[in-house]
């Protein structure tokens, strides 16, 4: 039997039926229509799913819609702000953090969480965080270089997920 | 893959829960964070008629010190766990296991209470509670964890009963856990839990058999005065740990000596 | 070539604004109206007969459209599917392939019938629902096994389980064990691995019977080849279907060749008259997806004392699968790659291909490569460990410094510097002194490990004439069109395929750059097959640069030159004294008289043309390159072992690539990081394991196949040497690949070393801890 579901994804308050064995993220891709969720495994240990519920990093494949009941959900599409990249993404971008772009969304959920909760990390504490996501593409190498990127900027910019995007980017462009 | 399909109900507290598992047989189950129920179902491993959510249930997240009973809401998360200051204080290494279990987004869900129900011997939190002689307070009464871990997944709990809390042992003294795994993320082929309580030593051992494992044999040697060497030299004793993918039975046992005498001198250092 | 902007600059990939955000285009990211979901149901045992399949229960599920089986697509769906000659033209038996079993599968997982319904859960419900009766047969999962002519066969009636059995002599190798002073043997095993990029396949398909057009939409490194294969299978003509891989999350190989689902969804969708997806588990891929590595090498190295290398004589028994892969024997090329960076008077090369009931291997990252450094930098450090000689020495020694240079399988280095890169790599670690605190380690029962991996590789494939005969007759060359538009924008269209490697920048960058016009002037166009030039042969084998990018370099000089005559015509110059400097064509001598390269576009639309020329500014180029290029590197891995436990940390990994003429470098570094982690994780975590008795895959998830995360890879400390390659008129060579072929060997060899104190010659991979207790347990026994 459908049940109701009611939350906010990315600001937008949404109200659905779901079956109880819809997956939050199969109701994330197919019925809100945001497709920057990705899945790549069955067993929860890619982290491509990755989307903040309630301010937490959550595997999106290991919860039901149901339970998302009343949540505020945010996915990689809510990140930017009035055109302007977030930190990470524009980190991400800056950093060459990203090569087929599959597992980006969710490591840079993932991330989104972990400065939340660490501004500051050191190394050890990004791998750490970060430690969910599979990448097969960088060796890891340039992500790692990239959410030290982004934490240095939102610390400049007072920890604020905005600003700093601009920041790095032009030089990163054009330094050979 | 999906899930095949399911009834749901979201209990609204533990009377309500356990009336409606009552009702609905032993083939409903009880849903709270969902990290080890729902990648078996996504696999059809595991075919639930029904899910009874309890995950909105309140008053089981909580976590407080009764005199000298360290009290945990079936509902905390691994997360909640390793950053509670009252966890740290009185009894660290629970917050130490809990700061690696899984990864971040598995800590965030993962609760207390789902690791203890599902009885997986290659848990964390079942070695600790079995050490420690932990009490696992359900809606029907109370198990102490030596009566709990009976075999692989397989626990005393009745269809309709739900655990509402498990209390440990407040133990601040030396301790350490060593999760011997291949990847960080992953569950410990073995691991090696020590604590210092009463004086004496209480050593556990995670993946080592059907259940968790206490070694006994070496706490013995350890209250005789035996050196740390010397008795971690016997934590192997009785056990028959499995073979399968990661490690043979004999490296088990191999390695549940050597992370053994580790976690002791690491705990006394 | 002349300086120039953009070529050799770190410019940010122009790909990535939408794929940080979560618009990439994805083939699951998007359904066609009245999109049904395709579900198969497969094999549960390695081999057996199919009795009979019900389907009538599943077919009676109220949201279930059609069931199909093997008789269902035999109407739609002709011939069989395509093995390629590879490297090993001379098979004995390829196994007919059918996309679906008919009457016998061959492993686990193999397709036995498939449900079409209007949502997923419907589709996943009802295939559990087809009953099929299987009469299990004997199954045989271990390629040593399998030669065994007293043991099953992995198809019923087989005459045995041999698919190829060729031996590939070069040079004078009796002479050179006649000569030996000593011959080292070693036996090293290559397990099988996962490609395992983090998207799994995904197939849609749409059927239009009006217009008689099939648009296929699949993740795929090489939509041409697909195009030309189920074209042919639905004997539909190739104008007719239309193939299109937008964005893909990582291939590796795994996405070369054509699967059983790219025939299926689209048959099914012309059975159904609707259009069809279908989305591949990861357990899925773990069992159906192609699997590379599976080999194993016995060799013989002839050595005089002085460490001097004479001859190598060397089998690969390589585990075909229960069907040759359609470039399975690729891997061969194992074999032809075995005399490294070093000079030899003779080798002789035996490779056997064996059929098992598991799923085929086809290329996956580095495919052959990796295992011929694997094996020829493994029995170095062995001749070095016999003669008790450093094992950088026995390197110097031997090391080929003049080119080109004919290895003795008759391949043409183009270009090398092996001394100077080695040199690089051991100055950066302080090889002198870290073999003093290894020494001083040991005294302490500290064991520190040293491996080193100095690789050449083939890549770009590749000149026409040697790969025409390797895939049956298409000569892999590349093509591209150039098309500038009267504003003066240039959009290129090139057969190569990018899902990951960023050439919408690095291609731009050269187009940019020849062309004079600004990057963001450029647009990139690939993956679909209904543009551009008439096939394209896709991304593999590191060929991307130094085939896809001449041709995009010849189709931009063949515009520019056209905008040069068209220039002298407005100029009204002599056309050899027009000049083109940055998208100006300026009269040599009185630079004021100059026209931009927005005029000459304009003008080339107009009416004001030389006598004979067309209209228009556009041009298509294939480009033939006269040879492979050999890129390589030398890397060093710097572990400890903890005897105790078997557990490695690797403290250092220090690597010196060169691959030519850079075009983007953080495109090159990234592309060597990402190798690298794939050759580590070969080395340590990785392994695709069968029940030796049930023949069921224990590793069908990620639970049990270890893909290594952030925590367990180190960051390696990745330098350059440039070393232009004569093959090409840039001197590119290519890197996708360096990495992974360099990586597990340099790891392996560092173990090794580090475990020789305590009588362990050997170790093969992953070096797992509990293997390497074992190994430790068995030298320790009186």
């Amino acid at each position: 039997m459908a049940e109701r579901v009611r939350l906010t994804i990315n600001g937008v308050a949404r109200e659905d039926l779901v079956e109880p064995r819809t997956l939050l993220v199969h109701y994330i891709r197919e019925v809100a229509g945001l497709t920057g969720t990705h899945v790549g495994c069955d067993t929860s240990q890619c982290g491509a799913c990755t989307v903040l519920v309630d301010g937490d990093a959550v595997k999106s494949c290991t919860a039901f819609a149901v339970q998302a009941d009343g949540a505020t959900i945010t996915t990689i599409e809510g990140l930017a702000r009035d055109g302007e990249l977030h930190p990470l993404q524009q980190a991400f971008w800056d950093e060459h953090g990203l090569q087929c772009g599959y597992c980006t969304p969710g490591f840079i959920m993932a991330s989104v969480k972990l400065l939340a909760d660490t501004p500051e990390p050191s190394d050890d504490e990004i791998r750490i965080g970060l430690e969910g996501n599979l990448c097969r593409c960088t060796g890891y190498v340039n992500i790692l270089k990239a959410v030290r990127t982004a934490s240095r900027r939102m610390t400049e910019a007072g920890g604020a997920p905005t600003g700093g995007a601009a920041a790095g980017s032009a030089a990163a462009r054009t330094a050979g | 893959m999906i899930p095949a399909s399911f009834d749901y109900r979201r209990a609204h507290d533990l009377d309500e829960a356990t009336r409606w598992l009552g009702e609905l047989g032993p083939e409903a189950k009880v849903l709270a964070g969902g990290h080890s129920l729902i990648p078996l179902m996504r696999l059809r491993l595991a075919q639930p008629s029904a899910l009874v959510d309890i995950g909105r249930v309140p008053g089981l997240d909580t976590i407080r010190v009764d005199g000298d009973r360290l009290r945990i809401g079936a509902l905390v998360r691994h997360a909640a766990l390793a950053r509670s200051e009252v966890v740290r204080r009185a009894l660290p290494l629970l917050a130490e296991m809990a700061a690696e279990v899984g990864d971040q987004q598995v800590r965030a869900r993962g609760t207390l209470g789902g690791v203890i129900a599902h009885a997986d011997p290659a848990g964390d939190y079942p070695t600790l509670a079995l050490m420690l002689d932990a009490e696992i307070v359900t809606t029907h009464g109370s198990h102490p964890a030596r009566d709990f871990f009976q075999h692989l997944f397989t626990t005393p709990l009745q269809p309709d009963e739900v655990i509402r809390e498990v209390t440990f042992p407040v133990a601040a003294g030396p301790h350490r856990y060593i999760k011997f795994r291949r990847r960080r993320c992953d569950w410990a082929i073995v691991g090696a839990a020590v604590q210092q309580s009463d004086g004496g030593w209480r050593l556990g051992l995670t993946n080592c058999g059907p259940t968790p494992m206490r070694a006994r044999a070496a706490e013995a040697a350890l209250a005789e005065g035996r050196t740390m060497a010397e008795a971690a030299l016997q934590a192997a004793e009785g056990l028959t740990p499995p073979s399968d993918l990661r490690a043979s039975s004999d490296y088990r046992r191999h390695l549940a000596r050597v992370l053994t005498r580790r976690a002791l001198e690491q705990a006394a250092a | 070539m002349a300086v120039t902007q953009l070529i050799g600059a770190r410019i940010q990939r122009r790909e990535d604004p939408r794929l940080v955000t979560g618009h990439g285009r994805f083939t699951d990211d998007r359904s066609p109206r009245g999109c049904c979901v395709l579900q198969v149901v497969r094999s549960p045992h390695p081999h057996a007969r199919i009795r009979s399949i019900d389907t009538a229960r599943a077919a009676a599920h109220p949201d279930v459209l059609r069931v199909l089986t093997a008789a269902d697509f035999r109407s739609v769906l002709h011939g069989a599917m395509p093995v390629t000659p590879s490297f090993v033209a001379e098979k004995r038996q390829v196994p007919e392939r059918f996309p679906i079993a008919t009457e016998e599968v061959v492993y686990q997982g193999e397709p036995v019938a498939v449900v079409v319904a209007r949502d997923r859960a419907a589709a996943v419900d009802a295939a559990e629902w087809v009953v099929v009766d299987y009469e299990p047969l004997p199954a045989v999962v271990d390629p040593i096994a399998a030669l065994d002519p007293a043991g099953p066969r992995a198809h019923a009636g087989a005459p045995d389980n041999v698919c190829w059995d060729v031996t590939y002599t070069g040079g004078d190798v009796a002479g050179a064990f006649a000569d030996a002073e000593l011959v080292v043997h070693g036996r090293i095993v290559q397990q099988r691995l996962a490609p395992t990029p983090i998207e799994g396949r995904v197939v849609v398909a749409e059927h239009d019977p009006y217009d008689e057009r099939m648009t296929i939409w699949l993740g795929s490194q090489n939509p041409h080849f697909i195009r030309l294969f189920v074209s042919q299978a639905l004997q539909m003509a190739e104008t007719q279907v239309r193939v299109v891989s937008r964005d893909v999350g990582g291939g590796f190989g795994s996405k070369i060749s054509p699967y059983p689902e790219d025939y299926l969804v689209p048959a099914a969708a012309k059975l159904v008259g609707r259009p069809v997806k279908w989305v591949e588990t990861r357990t899925e891929a773990m069992a159906g997806t192609t699997h590379g590595r599976g080999q194993v090498f016995e060799a013989d190295v002839a050595v005089r004392r002085d460490g001097t290398l004479l001859g190598m004589r060397l089998t690969q028994t390589l585990d075909v699968g229960a069907y040759c892969g359609t470039f399975g024997a690729f891997q061969a090329v194992a074999v032809y790659m075995a005399p490294g960076a070093y000079r030899w008077r003779g080798v002789e090369g035996r490779t056997i291909g064996v059929l098992t009931n598991r799923v085929p291997t086809d290329p996956y990252r580095g495919a052959g490569r990796p295992e011929g450094t694997h094996l020829v930098e493994r029995m170095v450090d062995l001749v070095a460990r016999e003669l008790g000689m450093d094992q950088a020495e026995v390197r110097r020694r031997n090391f080929v410094t003049a080119f080109p240079f004919t290895n003795p399988f008759g391949f043409v280095y183009d270009s090398g510097n092996y001394h100077g890169s080695l040199d690089l790599a051991l100055a950066a670690v302080d090889y002198p002194s870290l073999r003093r605190r290894q020494a001083e380690g040991r005294a302490a029962g500290r064991y520190l490990g040293i491996g080193l991996s100095t690789y050449v590789e083939i890549c770009g494939f590749g000149p026409s004439a040697p790969t025409a005969g390797a895939t049956g007759g298409i000569a892999l060359v590349e093509g591209a069109q150039v098309r500038v538009f009267p504003t003066g924008s240039v959009a290129v269209y090139v057969g190569t395929h990018a899902h990951g490697q960023g050439h919408d920048t690095t291609f731009a960058q050269i187009v940019a750059d020849t062309l004079g016009v600004p990057m963001e002037q450029v647009e990139l166009h690939h993956g679909d097959t209904d543009e551009g030039t008439g096939f394209g042969y896709g991304t593999y084998g590191s060929r991307s640069l130094s085939v896809g990018g001449m041709a995009v370099r010849g189709a931009s000089l063949l515009v520019r030159e056209k905008a040069r005559r068209l220039a002298a015509h407005l100029l009204e110059a002599a056309e050899a004294d027009v000049l083109v400097e940055r998208g100006r064509f300026a009269v040599r001598g009185s630079p004021a008289s100059s026209r931009s390269f927005q005029e000459v576009a304009l003008a080339a639309y107009g009416a004001n043309l030389p006598s004979g020329m067309e209209q228009g500014l556009e041009a298509v180029h294939y480009f033939d390159p006269a040879n492979f290029v050999w890129p390589f590197g030398a890397h060093v891995c710097v572990v400890e072992v903890d005897p105790d436990t078997g557990q490695v940390t690797i403290e250092r990994y220090v690597a010196v690539d060169d691959c030519g003429t850079v075009i983007n470098p953080m495109i090159v570094e990234g592309q060597v990081q990402g190798g690298i982690a794939q050759g580590i994780a070969q080395a340590l975590f990785e392994e695709v394991v069968y029940d030796p008795d049930s023949g069921q895959l224990r590793t069908g998830t990620l639970l049990d196949y270890l893909v290594p995360t952030m925590s367990e890879l180190p960051v390696p400390e990745c330098s350059r040497q440039v070393t232009p390659s004569p093959t090409n008129e840039l001197g590119v060579k290519g890197v996708g690949e360096a990495g992974t072929i360099a990586a597990s060997v340099a790891v392996i060899n560092a173990i090794c070393d580090a475990l020789q104190p305590l009588g362990i010659r050997h170790v093969d991979m992953p070096a797992s801890p509990d293997r390497l207790w074992q190994q430790l347990q068995e030298v320790r026994r009186p």
